[in-house]
């Protein structure tokens, strides 16, 4: 076998050696119990002091909510005022402009919302102090926040009955402190002694070998590059993200950031099974999203390893597969598993381009995204499974003709409505914000914005249209990773990515932590002969059932017209 | 509803503090230690930066190796891919140019010999590198045009070439940067 596969194998065994303790631990740290970790108690209680929280006030799982909405929404007015002003604040060496109001429209709802969408380049359109203090620090609170309602949804099904459900603030701070930073600390470390920059020098300027004048950006990156990866944020210190030389210099910095993207995802799905007590639970959980990971992995592999077959029919030797967009010290293969890791989790960084994959790969990018639960995002992916989960649940009582129920709760009307809601969501925004974009390029081709829409694609045909429905599927699925082709730094597409990703973050917060409260506070049926179990291989089937039926009938169409029309195009 | 906005900022505060000035300033000290200082590993001749080792430069000329196409050319001020989708008609006109231009300028190479990287934009516009076949079909026509025996330059080429991590993952690769200066300080 090549030395490229058994990077990825070897890269995907060392995840599952460190994802899985790491879901055992937090299980722990989020009930209370002893773990190593306790020697930072002092430090919680410092930050819970000075911002006069008191952890031992119970919270039901609307107040839960609201603590989680509002001090969202404070974020997002600091750091719009932020990018909007940074041309007059300090820490600006390149001296970088202020932000238009449409871009910071954008930008502040995309790394508030964990999704990191980048309509700038981190080279020339922010600046060393808005990276750290507002894109940075919201990699950080963005993850913690995912993960804080991920634990509020695990607290409802802890117990029989309840509706106290813990203390969003405390989930919230220790999500950063035992998880995030400590973290960040040891992968910022390994990627600055391996090249990447950290300190906070400017742009440098030098005469090349061949006499041109280069200036090299630079800047603490390494901090940012961490956060971003274990933050399932994705949101690049440099334009081309961890394609970029600083940013992922090596196949060692390359397998680090492929691991750290995806264990919190992963140890988040063990810990829930662990703090419930429902081990089997949890795994099986973890089965079927492992499954449905293999299923897009194998055939984009498949797809970029093949080579690009309109550049096999001019004879050139594509050995090792398709290299446009691609670095020679990753290799075809670490970058097709990194893309599909990157849209089965939310993380939405790249170490290649997207647009320049092959018209199957992007439809397997795509329908990840679409999926959004396969892991997911920090803490939300489960969220989002949760709702495939109710949904299933909903359909096998229709099927054995019994009122469904889930952990020893009925899940009845209210319920359904709630999950079936945030299940229609997804569709309505990417269809919807697709045939817009659609028609707005085909009839306004003139309209005088930044890019008219005219220009707005970088490729024809199929392809382009694929750029366009890759955007919207991005912003909706809070993953941030682009066909990065389509001229997107202009009002209509920073309007309305901002809408659907701010819809497309807190509504499928709000419904799941919703609905387990609402479950949690009903009476605890115990099991019996008829109880439907939720935990056997028949159960986990029928889940993977529902959420290829779902994805399916919703995306088919819009599948059928970009990637797919593309990729049989190239057949003939 | 006031109780947790006034939460909310105190708790805002605080965690700027620990995150974006205690963390990043922490790690920007610890950096010192690394090589470059953690502003990036430069390389120095003459008392003058000409280049870093990780960003790729432009070589054109026949006496050096020549890197992968780049979508910024190199200028590392910004980075990024060509963003070319692999139907495009006009992509595949320009591949076909980038291998018509190494068919002209190294005589007796054959097209089926060269490597898609060798005429494939990277994804940063500032790879490093190229893989060992990039390299290896160049060798005659640099050699020609230092005026050195191939076996001399052969030899530069695998000292500058990185086996894949641990001699068990990933690719092998080219530094193009670092075999140039070797060539020039022949």
């Amino acid at each position: 076998m090549n030395t490229e596969l058994i990077g990825i194998i070897a890269t995907f065994l060392l995840t599952l050696i460190i994802a899985i303790p790491l879901g055992k631990y937090l299980a722990k740290v989020f009930a209370g119990e002893k773990v190593w970790t306790d020697f930072l108690k002092p430090l919680e209680n410092g930050i819970y002091k000075l911002s006069g929280i008191n952890i031992k006030e119970q919270m039901n799982w609307k107040q839960q909510l609201k603590a989680l909405l509002t001090i969202n929404i404070l974020w997002l007015v600091y750091g719009f005022l932020m990018l909007i002003f940074q041309n007059k604040l300090p820490f600006n060496p390149d001296g970088n402009p202020g932000m238009t109001p449409d871009l910071a429209f954008n930008t502040i709802i995309s790394f508030v919302a964990n999704c990191n969408l980048q309509h700038y380049s981190g080279e020339s359109g922010v600046s060393y102090l808005t990276q750290q203090f507002v894109l940075m620090f919201l990699q950080f609170v963005s993850a913690a926040t995912g993960i804080a309602a991920a634990v509020v949804l695990f607290k409802a099904f802890r117990d029989k009955t309840t509706t106290l459900l813990g203390n969003f603030w405390e989930f919230f701070v220790k999500a950063i402190t035992r998880l995030l930073l400590p973290l960040s600390i040891v992968i910022a470390l390994i990627l600055t002694f391996n090249g990447t920059p950290a300190s906070y020098d400017a742009k440098d300027q030098f005469l090349s070998v061949q006499g041109d004048t280069i200036n090299a950006s630079r800047g603490p990156a390494a901090q940012m590059i961490a956060i971003k990866h274990l933050g399932t944020n994705g949101g690049g210190y440099f334009g081309a993200n961890s394609a970029h030389p600083f940013e992922n210099p090596s196949y060692l910095t390359n397998m680090v950031e492929m691991i750290a993207q995806v264990i919190i995802p992963i140890a988040m799905v063990i810990a829930f099974g662990y703090f419930i007590r429902r081990k089997k639970l949890g795994w099986t959980i973890f089965g079927v999203m492992t499954i449905g990971l293999f299923m897009l992995m194998i055939p984009t592999l498949n797809s970029e390893l093949g080579g690009n077959p309109a550049l096999t029919k001019m004879g050139i030797a594509q050995t090792t597969g398709a290299m446009e967009g691609k670095e020679v010290r990753f290799g075809p293969a670490a970058t097709a598993y990194w893309s599909t890791l990157t849209t089965v989790i939310s993380t939405g960084s790249v170490n290649g381009m997207h647009d320049s994959t092959m018209p199957l790969t992007g439809l397997w990018q795509l329908l990840a995204m679409m999926i959004n639960g396969l892991y997911g995002g920090c803490g939300v992916g489960l969220l989002n499974y949760f709702i495939y989960l109710i949904i299933a649940v909903f359909i096998s009582g229709l099927m054995v003709g019994r009122t469904p129920e889930f952990l020893g709760h009925k899940v009845e009307a209210r319920e359904i409505k709630i999950a079936a809601i945030i299940t229609l969501l997804s569709p309505f925004l990417i269809l919807a914000g697709t045939a817009i974009s659609s028609y707005v390029f085909a009839n306004y081709a003139d309209a005088g914005w930044a890019t008219q829409p005219k220009n707005w694609l970088n490729n024809p045909g199929f392809h382009g249209f694929s750029e366009m429905l890759y955007e919207v599927t991005s912003a909706n699925a809070n993953n941030g990773s682009g066909f990065e082709g389509l001229g997107d730094n202009n009002v209509f597409w920073n309007l309305l990515t901002g809408v659907i990703i701010f819809l497309g973050r807190f509504l499928p917060i709000i419904g799941p932590v919703a609905i387990a409260g609402l479950l949690g506070a009903k009476k605890f049926i115990p099991e019996s002969a008829g109880t439907l179990k939720t935990d056997t291989k028949t159960f986990a089937l029928m889940t993977f059932a529902v959420i290829l039926v779902l994805n399916a009938l919703s995306y088919f169409p819009a599948l059928a017209l970009g990637p797919l029309a593309e990729y049989f195009s190239m057949l003939k | 509803m006031k109780k947790y906005i006034i939460q909310s900022l105190r708790l805002t505060l605080v965690l700027i503090v620990l995150l974006c000035i205690i963390y990043p300033i922490s790690i920007a000290i610890a950096g010192k230690l690394a090589a470059g200082n953690g502003g990036g590993e430069k390389i120095v001749k003459n008392g003058k930066t000409i280049g870093y080792e990780l960003l790729g430069q432009s070589f054109t000329k026949p006496e050096y190796f020549w890197g992968r196409p780049s979508a910024v050319n190199y200028n590392a001020a910004g980075s990024a891919g060509s963003n070319k989708g692999p139907s495009n008609p006009d992509y595949l006109k320009e591949v076909q140019s980038r291998v018509d231009t190494l068919l002209k300028y190294n005589p007796g190479l054959q097209k089926s010999n060269i490597p898609a990287d060798m005429v494939t934009a990277s994804g940063s516009g500032l790879d490093p590198n190229i893989s060992e076949q990039g390299a290896e079909i160049q060798i005659a026509r640099v050699a020609k045009a230092r005026n050195i025996s191939q076996q001399k330059v052969k030899e530069l080429v695998a000292m500058n070439t990185l086996q894949p991590l641990f001699g068990l993952f990933g690719p092998s690769s080219v530094n193009v940067l670092k075999l140039n200066l070797a060539l020039d300080n022949l």
